[in-house]
């Protein structure tokens, strides 16, 4: 890797505006992503978390701004950089979309088989790979909907693994789990983050697992970036609404206090 | 009893007039507006109908591993299908023996009967029947699966994934129904004349031989190629309009999640019957 590679973000979101309709979504998003970080997306729901990360992935297109991976603009007619960032890119579901009429195995090997001209036995060897380092080789035979959301969420990250690619998107990864399990799915992104270098970004809610995951910090509020930074000075942040983001339970606790809660029946 | 004035009387007519005037401008302004934004709608949904068949048909060429799920797609158009084609197909040949037998029998001429109920089933309802039976049973299961698939994202993550979605999930499906259609329909024809052989000779007491050498003259090879042609073409048609309408069950405006779902099958059962009636009478008209 040379100089300039390395100096280079590895993605750039530039002025990134998005509407639907009447709404607002994206009014000005703007985020640079280094290579090997963990970023992380916080926001309240309906900020446009899930939005941003669809336009990156191409799921969705934006109304003005540019995007930027590996120093290349991401645009409709640069069909050949788009292709290329599909290949370096995984996109990791809410979700997880996987295909329900296809076997663990197959939904593993999909990728693979589709966008690459490895031979069988190689597809092969490496979604056996995936599958093992995620131990789900035992699942092998087994279709999603067999599979318990822990499961279903490890196959979705095998999948997105297998291709290798430098940068892992992950749309709410822990939506809708319990806390060990939340700390659990964290833990396994930055294992594999780990083991395989690729760059990710997250998009949460989960403000306290965050800090100690990640890398740099980003805070969505009203369509644009309130807050970019380390975990550190978001921790230490004065900004009202990372405040009140981030020490939402002592909102919670302020906002209860003094409350005299009367039974119903007296 | 005072009258009014003439001019005055002039003055109310004009009025009313101009309102009258007035109000069937307006009516036809609209009229006109809302034709004009259903014709454009309809050409952008055809061209768009057009691009998307179009596009799964070259995707036939980059497809990887499409054999292993052309097979996959024709256990579902075609396995699937084959008790109810049977089914319906032995009950359409005895209907037709039996009531070609009774108007037959009035002039005369039961001998004519194998011709009748060869060259109904041949030139006509072998295929229509047997593409409405697949429409019925694999369109709608079709348009249903691409309609959950694509509300469940998976269609999205096919793409974010760099697979070509149209390559992946269309192009099968439509090289399967090329092969299924003809293979019902020459099925379908085939029970329909035992079943008409069954309620004309086995049951009403023609002779077999007069039954089978009355097909045999009826039937030229002209037929047999109008048959398969049309069962080709209404298997390309109704396989691809089922396709389009699960693929954008999210486009619907009017519903959502699983209600999209179910008015996409709907839409696709519809228009694909349509289309079949509609294509039946134009390629009829071609090769008559």
């Amino acid at each position: 890797m040379n100089a300039a590679s390395s100096t280079t973000p590895l993605l750039s979101i530039r002025g990134l505006k998005k509407s639907f309709g009447e709404q607002v979504v994206l009014s000005d998003a703007n985020l640079v992503v280094h290579r090997g970080q963990v970023v992380t997306v916080l926001g309240r729901s309906g900020t446009g978390k899930s939005v941003l990360l669809k336009c990156l992935a191409g799921i969705e297109k934006p109304d003005q701004g540019s995007i930027w991976f590996d120093g290349k603009e991401l645009t409709e007619q640069a069909a050949e950089t788009r292709a290329d960032f599909r290949r370096r890119c995984s996109y990791l579901f809410q979700s997880n979309a996987l295909l329900d009429s296809l076997t663990a195995l197959e939904n593993v090997i999909l990728p693979l088989e589709q966008t690459t001209l490895l031979p069988e036995t190689e597809v092969m060897k490496r979604s056996l790979e995936a599958l093992r380092q995620l131990e789900l080789d035992t699942f092998a035979d087994r279709y999603p909907s067999q599979m318990s959301g822990g499961m279903q969420k490890r196959l979705a990250l095998a999948r997105a693994i297998v291709t290798q690619p430098e940068l892992v998107l992950f749309d709410e990864p822990t939506a809708g789990l319990d806390p060990q399990r939340r700390n659990a799915v964290f833990a396994m992104i930055v294992k594999y983050q780990r083991q395989f270098g690729f760059t990710a970004v997250i998009v949460t809610h989960d403000v306290a697992e965050v800090l100690v995951i990640s890398d740099h910090v980003a805070l969505l509020d009203a369509g644009r970036m309130r807050f970019e930074g380390k975990p550190e000075d978001f921790a230490k942040s004065n900004d009202p609404v990372v405040i009140d983001f981030r020490d939402s339970p002592a909102a919670l606790r302020q906002q209860i206090h003094g409350l005299r809660l009367n039974p119903p029946f007296v | 009893m005072r009258f009014l004035p003439m001019r005055h009387l002039t003055k109310r007519w004009r009025r009313l007039g101009l309102h009258v005037f007035k109000s069937r401008v307006k009516f036809t302004h609209s009229m006109v507006r809302a034709l004009g934004h259903s014709s454009i709608s309809l050409v952008h949904r055809l061209g768009d109908f057009a691009l998307f068949t179009l596009s799964a048909i070259r995707e036939t060429r980059r497809c990887r591993k499409l054999g292993r799920r052309v097979v996959r797609a024709l256990f579902e158009q075609g396995v699937r299908c084959l008790p109810v084609i049977l089914i319906v197909g032995a009950f359409t040949g005895l209907v037709l023996g039996l009531q070609g037998y009774h108007v037959l029998n009035r002039f005369g001429s039961e001998s004519l009967l194998g011709a009748l109920v060869s060259l109904s089933l041949v030139r006509e309802l072998g295929p229509v029947l047997a593409a409405l039976m697949l429409v019925g049973q694999a369109g709608s299961a079709l348009a249903a699966e691409l309609g959950i698939q694509r509300n469940s994202e998976q269609i999205a993550a096919l793409e974010t994934m760099g697979v070509n979605s149209h390559g992946y999930l269309v192009t099968p499906r439509l090289l399967a129904a090329l092969l299924a259609y003809p293979m019902h329909t020459a099925l379908f024809v085939s029970v329909g004349l035992w079943g008409g052989w069954l309620s004309g000779s086995l049951m009403l007491g023609l002779e077999a031989g007069v039954y089978w050498s009355s097909v045999e003259r009826a039937v030229e090879p002209s037929d047999v190629q109008e048959c398969m042609i049309k069962a080709g073409v209404f298997g390309l048609l109704t396989i691809a309009v089922c396709c389009y309408c699960g693929f954008n069950a999210h486009r619907n405006r009017a519903a959502t999640g699983a209600h999209a779902v179910s008015a996409s099958t709907t839409r696709a059962v519809v228009l694909s019957c349509i289309l079949v009636l509609t294509a039946d009478y134009v390629i009829t008209s071609f090769l008559m």
